[in-house]
């Protein structure tokens, strides 16, 4: 498998680290989250089979967070982004 | 030196006129260059090679190519000795050695054979049906037996001494096969300006065109197929692999390929043995060809069977008459072409065709009977086939054990499978082709061709213009335009081909004799039947319970046949009952050329410190820490282990001591939100810390338990310098570049990991002030200048130093960070400036005592099982933050007595010592789930308190000081009565380290 | 038909034509009282102890393709009870002792071979923690044994003693009575068994929908139609996120392609099972011959039952340094399971929110050896609508409490585990 890093083009997967799901968001309020969102944040999964947005770490390149859009069946890539949005306008 | 008795006076491509010497089982004989290790055995009248894996009948070579079931050979000696190579794939070299292998005593007197008059009860899955009765026969009698007769050839007894190279290439467009299909498709690529990857897995291009007599563009096919790759060769977008199999195809048109650089020369002579390539691609052309498969009939393995094409391949390739007599049994037109040409070499040939007629029988000339509608039904001859019974196929039992037919070779053809198998490593299956009776890819998938046989195509010019198609419509799709018409050689006239499948002989044709299907797994069309019988008919079932397939070959001779019997036992067409699923790697590579350079000392890098020239002429004794060596202790004299360990604490202790923490992760971090950033990230909060102050921390994974642990330093306002433990270096970086790209963007701050560009080095005891004191310049070290936990920047020896107040050993402590580049210097500049003090370099040992003594956690107490509150730290959690880890450690279980705490331990009396890893119970005696109440985390001798002392992990410990228990290891029979005690032994009140 | 050497000689005269189904192929009846999703290993042994245990026959194992095309045909065959928590010592024990009289018990030869498991240790910590497993095994009635180098040495001469090695062996932790077992035997052994119970054993029968009402399971939706069914239990490995998903249940679980790998056959070299304590590597040689591997996940969430090339490349590399004399041993084949990845690492036996749903899976590498146990907790929740004692701890509200059984302490990270 290969991922195309947008900073460094498509690389080996050895470059790579996995992040696990990226429709997974840290709570933006903390304190007000509750137990059970905080539940979910941690430790539930849609674990899908096909489309699955996923973090990457490019740890033998840029060292970027990376989301990748993966089927999880094919292993096929569609689509590669740098997780920081700031990173994506510099990026542009 | 024997005579080559098979070997014909001309034709072929093998040179004559050199010699090569070769054993096969100590017996001398010769062959030439060009020849395989089976050509050159088949020249000297050599065909039985192997034995059955399970009846160990007499098997001989079957076929020419790498999918040989039977011949399989042991090469070379020692270290260079390698199992199970099929004798079709060696290229004959001078003074090669082969021995026939799964045979005792020898390959021609075979005691196992017994195995064969038992086959009655031997049926496939015998063994699961019996051996159950009684139990201890199963494993002290049965399977011993079952397991001595396993596996085929023997592996090395000695270090593989060659040597693997791993390399990746890129390429527009990867051509695997260079057969002719293969050839025209990639000049077609490579024409329309493509960069060309074109491999094959033999030693000069062609294919399967030097086994044929016939001519392109007016030269024999071997030249064409020569002068093509020339033509490739010297365009600079090509380049040819030789010798090179494409293995397997993974994700991303990513392949993986081997290259067999020097097997072929004898000796490496300083090349390496084999070549793993990892290729890139963006358009991937199988041009891989087809494989023949046979026919099936009673006693069809016996040595003088072989395969259509592989007969005609011996004579025309090799100049080989591998049977002077021939019977040619086939079910298509191609094997007329193996009729013809052993007919023209002076062999009498008849032909026993199934189908009622043959295009194929104009080509033959009249000497050539053809039997029409008819079969080989048995054969004989026990090391050599030396008659057959032909019978009308819709005859009836009479036949069997009617009048045998003399041959001494029976060439079979029961039609072509093409070798699609790269094409479906990725999932995808292939369909069924009733025209051809085979199955095909009709749709590669994206990025994928399929060119020639391998298409299923198997008229040379059809095959041909089909493949300069897929050329062009790769290159077109890495956006390469081709001009102009394809180039196609002149041909002349069509091949027919004409395929009727017979996958087994009728009911009354079968004599009780066995029929192999999967010749080296020995399953025979009985085994599959039973299957069907017990309900095992799904292709993948049937594999899993007879066995088939799963051989070296991995049922590329077989798969189809038993697809093709399963079918007809179940009534049902070949397009429902699908195919077993094909998986890399299409053939076999040694390990250690998938390892490359990963080997013995050179599985994975060692990582040093700038310090290890002087560590080892200061004989440390290293210890690994993950890819680091670190000294473990330094012995003096004829010091052991305990004695150097209890002499470098004391010196600590009382004086001096230095030791080498390099392997600290650290890191860098800039911005006016460093400080808010690191207050997210541990578990206090930093961004309010004074500047030239560092603090202990501690970091959380979001589920509430200790992630690592370390020291925070504030070097300016916005300026900060972390360390993280060695272990967790990789982690914790990792870490928070997720939280600051992923969680807290906003936040303004760079960091950078420096691990590797600073060396750093303890000096702690009560003298260390006045050694470093000596040595530092622009930093006054004293205590109202630079008190606990100061953080300031001097030289030392004109090398620029952060100095930092920080003590793990509890002592008066300092940790120098100097640039590695000077990291040698100054740790010399130390040491020589506590010459006056005695300062005693200590190794990791040394430093485990002093934190135990300290009650300061380490790696067996952050075993990612604990909370900062079990650990004694609860009170560094802020209530007044958000951080990682803090939400969910306020669950129920994370809190109250069920949580293992850390505490101390002495032993009750003053013998008593511990081992790490040790468990704490109430009752010796007790076991069971709960007899343990936690467990012993680190254990030393301790020369400061006279005795051994230990940090555990204990059920609700806080609340248990001065309890007595029993530390108890099994594993040693071991048991010692402790008390628990607080965790810190030295200097509770922390008073050393501030003097 | 009863297997044994007799019957098998008898059978022997008559061409072995007279040997039935190994179990039948019944059309889905209306409904059952127990439908168990999935027949793989642990669906199928539920169904056999369902029967055997409870008497509760009544009951279809619904398999979507063939029976054993899931993970109990894809492993590496390993079966051992050496684990460092309670609950999985207790658990896996219980289940080694099932696999010791499971050939009697199924009147099938699952060819068990307790040939020992060894896991080696290279650096001074790792030794410490493997002492700490030790003692935790031998404190729960496990046996387990601490060898020294040249016990090691003694015991798999084939493994890198040289000066050379880059990870020069400490020693090792050998648990005696661990082994392998033939995998396919035991989806058929179990399957032959729960059939001649009674048990409906369907292939090709994919379930597309689990029907509920007023909180409780009614039936399932199949391509073969609809079933009903008092009771239902979820046992898919490796696709259990999709089926739970099915009933609106979410899980703290991840699917992760685990490869194995296997070699020609050669001449036996190796008897014991071994683990590389210095990577991701363990290698048992089967009854055949073949040399077994297995290495750590590939790392990604896939449901593709293959890997990539990476994880071929870290274990070969393991299996030539580790054992030198493999270097020109070649390697044949390579697949993937899916494994179910919980996110600590341990399994989950447990009810649901849905009266009469049950859930079985989060095997993450334990699967195999787990699949006695498995069944036989699994009937007990199954009949007794309430835990067994040894899986009391599987349950999925340890992540709400923070009981977690982390097995290797990697947290909330099921790539790690």
């Amino acid at each position: 498998m290969r991922i195309a890093c947008p900073w460094c083009g498509p690389r080996p997967l050895s470059e790579f680290t996995y992040g696990g799901d990226a429709a997974k968001t840290r709570p933006k309020a903390p304190e007000a989250a509750g137990l059970e969102t905080w539940m979910d944040y941690v430790y539930l999964r849609k674990n899908p089979a096909g489309r699955h947005r996923e973090y990457w770490h490019h740890g033998s390149g840029c060292r970027c967070w990376l989301i990748v859009t993966r089927d999880t069946v094919t292993h096929e890539i569609e689509h590669v982004a740098l997780a920081a949005p700031q990173m994506r306008e510099g990026k542009k | 030196m024997s005579r080559q008795s098979h070997r014909l006076p001309e034709g072929g491509l093998v040179e004559r006129s050199r010699a090569l010497r070769f054993t096969f089982d100590g017996r001398a004989l010769t062959g030439h260059p060009g020849d395989t290790l089976a050509s050159a055995l088949l020249a000297n009248g050599v065909h039985l090679t192997g034995r059955g894996f399970k009846y160990h009948r007499p098997r001989g070579i079957y076929t020419a190519g790498p999918e040989e079931p039977n011949a399989l050979v042991t090469l070379g000696r020692g270290g260079r000795s390698e199992p199970n190579v099929p004798a079709t794939t060696i290229e004959l070299f001078d003074g090669l050695e082969a021995r026939s292998q799964n045979r005792w005593p020898s390959l021609g007197f075979d005691l196992m054979a017994v195995t064969s008059a038992l086959k009655p009860f031997f049926p496939a899955g015998f063994y699961y049906k019996t051996f159950m009765w009684p139990r201890a026969f199963w494993y002290r009698l049965y399977e011993p037996i079952i397991r001595r007769a396993a596996g085929l050839g023997r592996l090395a007894d000695a270090p593989d001494p060659d040597r693997y190279e791993h390399g990746h290439l890129h390429a527009d467009v990867l051509v695997a096969g260079a057969g002719p299909a293969g050839l025209v498709a990639a000049r077609e690529a490579a024409r329309a300006g493509a960069r060309v990857l074109l491999v094959d897995e033999r030693a000069e291009p062609g294919g399967h065109l030097a086994d044929e007599q016939l001519e392109i563009d007016g030269k024999g096919g071997a030249a064409w197929a020569g002068a093509v790759a020339g033509e490739l060769g010297g365009m600079e977008n090509v380049r040819i692999l030789a010798r090179t199999s494409v293995f397997g195809r993974y994700d991303g048109m990513t392949f993986g390929a081997l290259e067999r650089v020097s097997d072929h020369l004898g000796e490496t002579g300083g090349l390496p043995r084999q070549r793993f390539w990892t290729i890139h691609a963006k358009q991937f052309i199988c041009a891989a060809g087809a494989i023949e498969r046979p026919l099936i009939f009673a006693n069809n393995d016996r040595p003088g069977i072989m395969l259509a094409g592989a007969a005609r391949s011996y004579l025309n390739r090799y100049g080989v008459l591998p049977g002077r007599e021939v019977l040619v049994f086939t079910n298509n037109d191609d094997a007329y072409l193996t009729a013809r040409d052993l007919a023209r070499a002076g062999a009498a040939v008849a032909v026993v065709d199934t189908r009622e007629k043959a295009a194929g029988a104009e080509m033959l000339p009249a000497s050539v009977d053809v039997h029409y509608g008819h079969a080989i039904i048995d054969t004989g001859g026990r090391k050599h086939v030396h008659s057959a019974i032909i019978a009308p196929l819709n005859g009836d039992a009479g036949h069997i054990g009617g009048q045998p037919r003399r041959c001494d070779l029976i060439c079979i053809s029961g039609g072509w499978n093409p070798t699609t198998h790269l094409l479906s490593h990725l999932g995808r299956k292939p369909a069924w082709d009733n025209a051809i009776a085979a199955y095909t890819m009709p749709d590669p998938g994206e990025g994928a061709h399929v060119a020639g046989g391998a298409a299923g195509i198997f008229d040379l010019g059809s095959a041909l213009s089909d493949a300069a198609g897929a050329g062009r419509n790769a290159a077109g799709a890495c956006g390469f335009r081709a001009r102009g018409k394809a180039i196609l050689p002149a041909l002349e006239g069509t091949q027919a081909y004409g395929v009727t499948p017979l996958w087994r002989l009728p009911q009354e044709l079968s004599s009780g004799a066995k029929s192999f299907v999967d010749l080296q797994n020995d399953v025979t069309v009985c085994d599959l039947e039973l299957a069907q019988r017990e309900g095992f008919g799904h292709a993948d079932q049937a594999k899993r319970y007879t066995t088939l397939g799963m051989a070296t070959d991995q049922g590329k001779l077989s798969n189809v046949n038993a697809l093709g019997i399963l079918a007809e036992l179940q009534g049902r067409t070949l397009d429902e009952t699908g195919t077993t699923t094909f998986r890399p790697l299409y053939s076999a590579v040694a390990l250690g050329a998938l390892a490359g350079q990963r080997r013995a000392g050179e599985f994975a890098p060692v990582r040093y410190s700038a310090m290890q020239d002087w560590h080892e002429k200061h004989g440390a004794v290293f210890t690994q820490a993950g890819l680091w060596m670190r000294p473990y202790y330094y012995p003096r004299g004829g010091e052991d282990f305990a004695a150097a360990v209890n002499r470098e604490v004391t010196a600590v202790r009382t004086r001096v001591g230095m030791v080498d923490v390099s392997t600290l992760g650290k890191i860098e971090l800039k911005g006016p939100d460093a400080g808010a950033f690191l207050d997210r990230l541990y578990t206090g909060g930093f961004s309010k810390m004074k500047i030239g102050r560092a603090r202990y921390g501690v970091m959380l994974r979001e589920d509430a338990m200790v992630f690592d642990d370390g020291t925070v330093s504030r070097l300016a306002e916005n300026h900060y310098f972390i360390t993280v433990t060695t272990a967790n270096a990789a982690a914790v970086m990792r870490h928070m570049e997720f939280c600051h790209q992923v969680h807290w963007s906003k936040l303004d701050v760079q960091f950078c990991s420096v691990s590797e560009a600073w060396s750093a080095m303890a000096v702690a005891g009560p003298e260390s002030r006045d050694v470093l004191s000596s040595v530092v310049e622009g930093l006054n070290l004293s205590n109202e200048a630079f008190p606990v936990l100061s953080v300031g920047e001097g030289t030392i020896g004109g090398a620029f130093a952060r100095v930092f107040r920080i003590s793990f050993s509890g002592e008066l402590a300092y940790e120098v960070y100097t640039p590695a580049g000077h990291g040698a210097g100054v740790w010399q500049a130390i040491f020589e400036a506590g010459r006056s003090s005695g300062l005693t370099p200590y190794g990791t040992e040394a430093m485990t005592v002093m934190r135990t003594e300290k009650g300061h956690v380490a790696g067996p107490e952050l075993d990612g099982r604990t909370t900062a509150g079990d650990l004694g730290l609860g009170r560094m959690m802020s209530a007044k933050k958000d951080y990682v880890g803090r939400w969910l450690a306020m669950r129920e279980g994370l809190e109250g007595a069920n949580r293992l705490q850390l505490v101390g331990l002495r032993p009750v009396g003053e013998e008593g010592s511990f081992v790490k890893g040790a468990h704490l119970v109430t009752d010796p005696r007790a076991t069971g789930p709960d007899a343990s109440q936690g467990h012993v985390t680190s254990a030393v001798h301790s020369p400061t308190c006279d005795g051994f002392i230990a940090l555990a992990l204990l059920k609700d410990g806080r609340a248990r000081m001065g309890e007595r228990l029993f530390a108890v290891s099994p594993l040693h029979g071991e048991e010692v009565e402790v008390e628990v005690t607080d965790p810190v032994f030295v200097d509770p009140q922390g008073e050393r380290m501030r003097v | 038909m009863r297997y044994s050497a007799v019957s098998l000689i008898r059978n022997a005269f008559t061409g072995h034509r007279r040997w039935p189904r190994v179990w039948r192929e019944p059309e889905p009846k209306p409904a059952y009282d127990v439908v168990i999703i999935g027949g793989g290993g642990h669906g199928l042994a539920t169904a056999h102890y369902l029967a055997r245990n409870h008497g509760v026959t009544n009951v279809a194992v619904l398999e979507k393709s063939y029976l054993g095309n899931g993970n109990v045909g894809r492993n590496t065959t390993i079966v051992r009870s050496n684990y460092l928590c309670p609950d999985n010592i207790a658990f896996n024990e219980h289940s080694l002792k099932l696999w010791e009289g499971l050939s009697g018990d199924l009147n099938y030869n699952v060819m068990l071979s307790q040939r020992g498991v060894l896991v080696t240790f290279h650096t001074p910590a790792q030794r410490d923690a493997a002492i700490r497993r030790g003692n935790s095994m031998r404190l729960n009635g496990v046996d387990a044994v601490l060898l020294g180098r040249e016990e090691v040495r003694k015991l798999v001469p084939i493994i890198d003693f040289s000066p050379s090695a880059r990870f020069p062996i400490l020693g090792g932790l050998l648990q005696p009575r661990g082994g392998s077992v033939r995998h396919d035997a035991v989806a058929w052994g179990y399957a032959r068994s729960a059939d001649a119970r009674g048990v409906d054993i369907i292939q090709n029968c994919e379930v597309t929908g689990i029907k509920t009402g007023k909180g409780r399971v009614r039936a399932v939706e199949t391509n073969r139609g609809s079933i009903r069914a008092k009771k239902v239990a979820i046992i898919v490995a490796g696709h259990s996120t999709l089926v739970a998903g099915m009933a609106g249940l979410r899980l703290p679980i991840e699917s992760h392609v685990l490869q194995s790998f296997v070699t020609e056959p050669v001449k036996p070299v190796l008897d014991t099972v071994v683990s590389f304590g210095a990577a991701h590597f363990a290698v048992v040689q089967s009854d055949k011959g073949g040399l077994v591997f297995n290495g750590s996940l590939d790392g990604y969430n896939s449901y593709a039952q293959r890997g990539n090339m990476e994880a071929l490349e870290d274990v070969a590399a393991a299996a030539a340094s580790f054992m030198p004399c493999f270097s020109r041993l070649r390697l044949l084949r390579h697949w993937g399971g899916i494994n179910d990845m919980t996110m600590d690492g341990s399994p989950i036996i447990t009810k649901t929110p849905v009266k009469g749903l049950y859930f079985n899976g989060g095997w993450c590498y334990g699967g195999f050896k787990g699949t006695p146990a498995s069944g036989w907790t699994m009937a007990h929740l199954i009949a007794n609508d309430a835990p067994h004692e040894l899986a009391s701890g599987f349950t999925l509200s340890r992540f709400e409490t923070g009981l977690v059984i982390n097995e290797n302490g990697a947290g909330p990270c099921p790539g790690r585990h």
